[in-house]
Formats: C-alpha cells, structure tokens, sequence
C-alpha cells in the first residue's frame, strides 16, 4: 500500500525542491509513494482568517482524495496540524474517512521519528546550522518541547537531523520565538511581522550559523524574503533538503538579482 | 457609549517602526518571560498545577452564582458590607457614595486593573475628589495622563530618563535625573505623604474566598497594606470572576501567579483582608459584573474568565512586545485582551483577534490553560460570521478557495503567476501596493512547480 505525499500549496508553486527532497528521501527509505494530483492546499488561508465556509468545500475534498492511503506524509508542520487539528468541524463526528486522514496525517520528521523510527542516514551536511522551530511544529503538533511548557518532549526534528553527520549546531537565544510569518498575519500585520522576522534573524545571525533550518517552509518563505532584502549572510533551507544532503545554495539578494534564465548557484565554502 | 474603530496595524506602526524603542520594549518583557521560565522550570509540579488551576476556576465559574452567594455571606458575617454593581456605572456611583457619606476628598488607591476598567479616576476627578495612585507603576502613567500600558507593569513602556522628565515636573526632581534609586525614593517620599493624607483606601483583589469571605491582595510595593492601614475605610473592588471557592485552594494560585506574572517565587506582599479591621472601620466590598455574566453564558470564550491577570501572556506574546500596549486601545492588552474586548465590542476591537500569528505561545505559559490562541481563532470565524471582515479580505479568500476547489485551475493561475513574476520587471512586483514586499522579497519564482516536475518524472502513463 503507498504513502501519500501531500505537497503544501505554496511548496508545490515556489519550493518545488523542498518536495523533490522529501519524495527522494522516502523513496530512499523504501517507500511506495505517490502524489495524488488533484490535491492544491489544506484551507489554512481561509480557516485562519475565520472564513468557515470558504474552507469547508475545501477540506473535504482533502479529505477525500487522501482517504485511501495508509499514511499522508508532509513536509509541513502547520499544514499537518491544520488537518489533524482543524479540521474537525468539517465532518460529523462518525466520518470515517476524516478520522482515518486525521490521524494518518504526519508531519515528515515526526513520521520519520515515531513511524519508521530511523536511527541512520547515510548524508553528509558539513556546514553550520541553527534550527528555526515552526510554532505550529511545536505547540499544535508537539514536534518537541516549548521553551513555555515543563513538560519534557522528544524535539524529534533536531534527532532525525542529528542522524546527518558533519553538522556544526549553532544556538540562537531564543529557542521557538515566532518568526511573524502566521500567514495572512504577514500581510494583515506588516509591521510586527518583519519586526519579527528581523529579530529571529539576526538571533541566528548571532550564532554565526550560514544555514537556517525548519521543518516549515513557509516560515522561511518570510525570512528568506527579509534576508535577501537586507542582504544577510545566511540562508534557509528545508530538513528535507538538508535529510537528502542537498548543496547549500544562496539565491541572489536583491541587490544583485539573478542573470534572466540562469539558476542562482552561489555556494558558501 | 460607541467606541472608535480600532486598527491594530496603524495603532501599532508608531511603536513598531521605532526600532530602539520596540526592541527595548521586548527586550525588557523578554527578560521578564525568561524569569518566569527560571521559576516555573523549578517547581516540578509546575504543569500539574496549571492544570489544578484551570479546573478549580473552571468549576467556580461554572457555580459562580453559588459562590458568590456563599461569599457575600460569609463575608457579611465578618463584617464586611458587599455591594452589588451590574455595570461600571453603577460601580462608580457606589464608591461615590460611600465616600460622600464619610465626606472625602482625597483618596489612596492601589492597583486594580477593574477601577481602570470602569475608569474610575476620571469619574471621581470629575467629582472633585482627588485620586493618588500609589502603586508606583500607575502612579507614573497617572501623573503623565497617560492609561497603564501591560497589566502588571503599568509603565513599561516608559523609559527612565522620561520617567525622570515626569518627576521633574511634577515632584521637583532633579532635571535630567535617570537613577532608578533616586527616582524611587523621591516617589516613595511623595506617597508617603499622599498615603498620610487619605481619607478613604481603594484596592484591586486577586482572589476571594468563598468559602471565609476573605480578600486577597497581592503587591510587591506593600501600596495595597499601607493604603488601608491608616483609613478606617476600605473599599475593595472586584470582579465576580476573582471568586476561589476555599481557603486550600488559595496556595495553588499564590504559587503560580507571582511566577507566571514576574518570574517571583511569590509577590512580596500577600495581604489577606477578613472584615474589617477593628470596629471603627469599615470595609465596603464591591462586586461588579460588567459584562461577566454575558460572558460567562458563552460557551466559546467562557474560558476567558478564568484569566488571575498575571500578565504573561503579554510578555511572551511576539506582537505585544513588539507593538506595545497601547496598540490595542484597551485596559487588558495582549492576547487576553484580544480574546476580551471583541466580547465588549465586536466591531470596535474587530482587528484584535488579528493582530495575533497564532504562535500559540500564550496559550502554552497561561497559569490557568486558557486556550488564547485558540479562542483568538474562534474571534475570527465569529467576526466572519457577524459579516465584520473587510469585502475585500472576503472576496479574496472566496476567490482561493474556487481556486483551491479546482486543481487545473490552480496549476494554470500557479504558472502564471510564477512567470509573470519571472518576466515583470522588479518594480511592478515589489512596490507598496503588495504588502508582502514592503519589506520583503517574494521567493525567486522556479519554472517549474512541483507538480510539473512529478509529470514529467514519475508518471509513467
Ligand atoms: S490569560 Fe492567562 S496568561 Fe494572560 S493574564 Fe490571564 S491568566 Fe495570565
């Protein structure tokens, strides 16, 4: 029986590596994995800008079109918890389907950690990295433990990377601070949300790391947006990329755009 | 009275795009935050109590008019003379009115974030009586006209060199004194004074008790003690939210609260008022509903009133630090206040439950688990509801959902996008018009989306 890949809106149109990545990394692990085509997105959008209705239709057809897979793999902790989560008021109770999506639904570390239980990964990373907790990750999906809560937790998307040899970790200060992406908060509250991503961003920047990991891309979607404007030295990259041992790519900064048609490849070290 | 509508965004800009400022401001919080980690990461049972805490206020709320009967009579035994408020109004009137029966003036009070809620000052300044807040924090918002800004640092937006500017002004300072230590001593000589001369004290209570009709007041300046402790009238003033049922339960929130709101093991002062003091005093107990009650009938957000107004969701909430207090235009800032004034006023405070990014940090340091962020959420699939989103934030999100209904669609107006990204020049896609790239790039648009490149190597048919 295959696996489903479901591949975030956002990451099928603007990261499309990101979900190469993690298609290669599970076929690697021996699995049967498909796409089914006719997935577009989880409703988040609209589900957190309070539109019920405009999210329903849309959740259903999720639904729908993963209901016959054994496990939903996806290589996004906030669209993961949106259907684990969210999604609940979509369906009667008694739906087996919602019930059997909702609770086959993992996000990629956490399937890695708690389903295939990996101990070994033959992938070199040689570069410093400092990793960026999604807050969804963290505090809807309890990927690991939040600095608030004293409940100890397993931080399963800092083991499966620590099954990468070569990585230098590096620290920043504040472990799981939001980065001020939160989605149409980054667009309805321009302001705060660049503020905020300047402050992660120079935390990391702290740490002399070069490569700011997250198990969610939309977040660095936003920081990637700020460093390239501002011209940072560092770059963001998907575990998925990293999982798969991916070269460490800098795409141009604003400054210096790309040459039309040419592939942005300048690599630090 | 109708409030103006208030637009987080554009209320927060001047604080925010004041980069020295903002990032003192959340600097400052930050620590606080980080105290309260140190604290809480030092009491093992510290979830354990969270959760002791969220249920024996759950099962108050739930019996609330049981206990307040229970309170009120117990209380009465002791002495005490309990009045009943329905709204701010009516709050105010009967703290005009015992002060008009004991023909005062001037009057000492200590913190309370219910006066500021019924705006109390105002109303006896109108009156002709003089207020001195003593608690040092909202006495230096008071003397600047200005309303607390967090609520329990009152002041914390204020730096010390404008807090000696203030003090200059109004208590002959030194000008341009900035030392901590001499701008509190000077305070301290002020209200000793001011403490000397009151008639009547005012506090705030943390915690009644139902069960012994005893008050509890928690400072860590010792305002509230000595506020009360010259007077022969006291009046307290409370919410009918702040009731515990019995005394035992009294250490579970002791424990939590001074932890949670300021990373102390305890508030320096817990002062517990039974009756009043002696024969010749009073103490007048004011009960004040103010919309409790309609709140508490409300199943989505009834998990609000168990808010003990520790403050901590303030401190770790990435927007309020970085936006300051006063963005939100209501007593109670923050993520509470986001989930509360919408209660007061939909339409007003109808860009609150927005000014949030779901972080779900407040949710996790709440000492008594109340789902903030998730009630944040609920504020918006209410606000939708009551057809308060703006139509073009409704219409946008109409046309993503066709979209997202329609999976050959969405690849085409994908590709699209992507290409005219690629091929329009950078100033017509990055100009103030799209809010993501005032101060952001969008992603370099790939030529081929994910989808495309499953087509082409992995269908074999
Ligand atoms: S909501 Fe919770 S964290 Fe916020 S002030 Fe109330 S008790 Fe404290």
């Amino acid at each position: 029986m295959p696996v489903a890949l479901f591949v975030p809106c956002y990451i099928d149109q603007f990261y499309p590596d990101v979900a190469v990545a993690t298609l290669e990394l599970l076929e690697r692990l021996g699995l049967d994995v498909v796409f089914p085509e006719a997935q577009t997105c989880c409703g988040q959008p609209m589900a957190n800008t309070g539109c019920v209705s405009e999210t329903a239709p849309v959740a259903r057809r999720m639904v729908e079109i993963f209901a016959d897979y054994d496990a939903v793999i996806c290589p996004s902790g906030s669209c993961t918890a949106m259907i684990r989560h969210h999604y609940a008021e979509y369906f009667t109770e008694d739906s087996a389907q919602y019930q059997k999506v909702a609770s086959r639904t993992f996000e990629l570390c956490e399937y890695l950690h708690d389903v295939l239980q990996l101990t070994r990964l033959n992938v070199t990373f040689p570069h410093r990295v400092s990793l960026h907790q999604s807050c969804h990750g963290l505090r809807e999906l309890r990927l690991g433990g939040s600095s608030e809560s004293m409940t100890p937790r397993v931080d399963k998307v800092r083991e499966i990377l620590k099954l990468v040899e070569g990585i230098e970790w590096c620290i920043p200060q504040r472990s799981d601070e939001c980065c001020g992406f939160g989605g149409t908060f980054a667009v309805n509250e321009p302001d705060v949300s660049a503020a905020m991503g300047r402050d992660r961003i120079t935390d990391h920047l702290a740490t002399g790391s070069h490569v700011m990991a997250s198990a969610d891309m939309s977040c660095l979607m936003h920081l990637q947006g700020l460093i390239r404007r501002e011209d940072h030295p560092i770059t963001v990259m998907h575990v998925a990329q990293i999982l798969v041992g991916r070269p460490v790519v800098r795409p141009a900064s604003h400054a210096n755009p790309p040459a039309p048609h040419s592939n942005p490849s300048e690599t630090i070290r | 009275m109708k409030l103006p509508i208030v637009d987080h965004p554009t209320a927060a800009r001047p604080f925010v795009t004041n980069p020295k400022r903002s990032q003192w401001h959340d600097k400052a919080l930050w620590f606080v935050r980080s105290k309260r980690d140190k604290q809480a990461g030092g009491v093992s049972e510290w979830e354990h109590l969270r959760e002791l805490a969220s249920k024996i206020k759950t099962h108050t709320v739930a019996n609330l008019a049981d206990y307040l009967v229970q309170f009120e009579q117990a209380a009465t035994r002791l002495g005490a003379t309990v009045h009943w408020a329905a709204d701010a109004a009516e709050h105010n009137e009967i703290v005009l009115k015992i002060l008009k029966r004991h023909e005062t003036l001037r009057i000492v009070k200590s913190k309370s974030m219910l006066t500021e809620e019924c705006h109390l000052n105002h109303f006896l300044e109108n009156n002709g009586i003089e207020v001195v807040d003593t608690d040092l924090g909202e006495r230096i918002v008071q003397l600047r006209d200005e309303t607390p800004s967090h609520i329990v640092l009152p002041a914390i937006h204020i730096k010390k060199e404008e807090v000696g500017e203030t003090f200059h002004q109004h208590l002959g300072t030194d000008e341009g004194a900035s030392d901590p230590k001499y701008l509190t001593e000077a305070a301290r000589q002020h209200l000793r004074n001011k403490f000397l001369m009151g008639e009547v004290g005012i506090t705030g209570v943390n915690f009644g008790i139902a069960e012994t009709g005893g008050l509890v007041v928690c400072t860590n300046e010792g305002n509230a003690d000595l506020g009360v402790s010259l007077p022969k009238v006291h009046i307290a003033c409370m919410g009918i939210e702040k009731l515990i049922p019995r005394f035992q339960d009294l250490s579970v929130f002791t424990r939590l609260l001074a932890r949670s709101a300021t990373g102390q093991p305890i508030t320096t002062y817990t002062s517990h008022f039974h009756g009043p003091r002696d024969p010749d005093s009073e103490l007048h107990i004011i009960l004040v509903d103010n919309g409790r009650t309609r709140l508490r009938g409300n199943a989505e957000f009834r998990d609000s009133l168990n808010c003990i107004r520790c403050g901590a969701c303030m401190n770790t909430c990435p927007v309020y630090r970085r936006s300051g207090g006063h963005s939100y235009h209501a007593t109670v800032p923050g993520p509470i206040g986001s989930v509360l004034s919408p209660t007061r006023d939909a339409k007003s405070y109808k860009s609150l439950p927005y000014a949030c990014s779901l972080c779900g940090s407040c949710t996790d340091v709440c000492p008594v688990k109340i789902p903030l962020h998730h009630q944040l959420l609920a504020w918006r699939k209410e606000l939708v509801g009551r057809g308060l989103l703006p139509v073009s934030k409704r219409v946008s999100m109409r046309l993503a959902s066709m979209l997202f209904q329609r999976p050959r669609l969405f690849a085409i107006a994908g590709k699209c996008g992507r290409t005219a990204l690629r091929v329009l020049p950078h100033w017509m896609t990055h100009n103030r018009l799209n809010t993501w790239t005032i101060a952001r790039e969008l992603p370099n648009p790939p030529r081929e989306s994910f989808r495309e490149w499953y087509g082409r190597n992995r269908n074999e048919d």
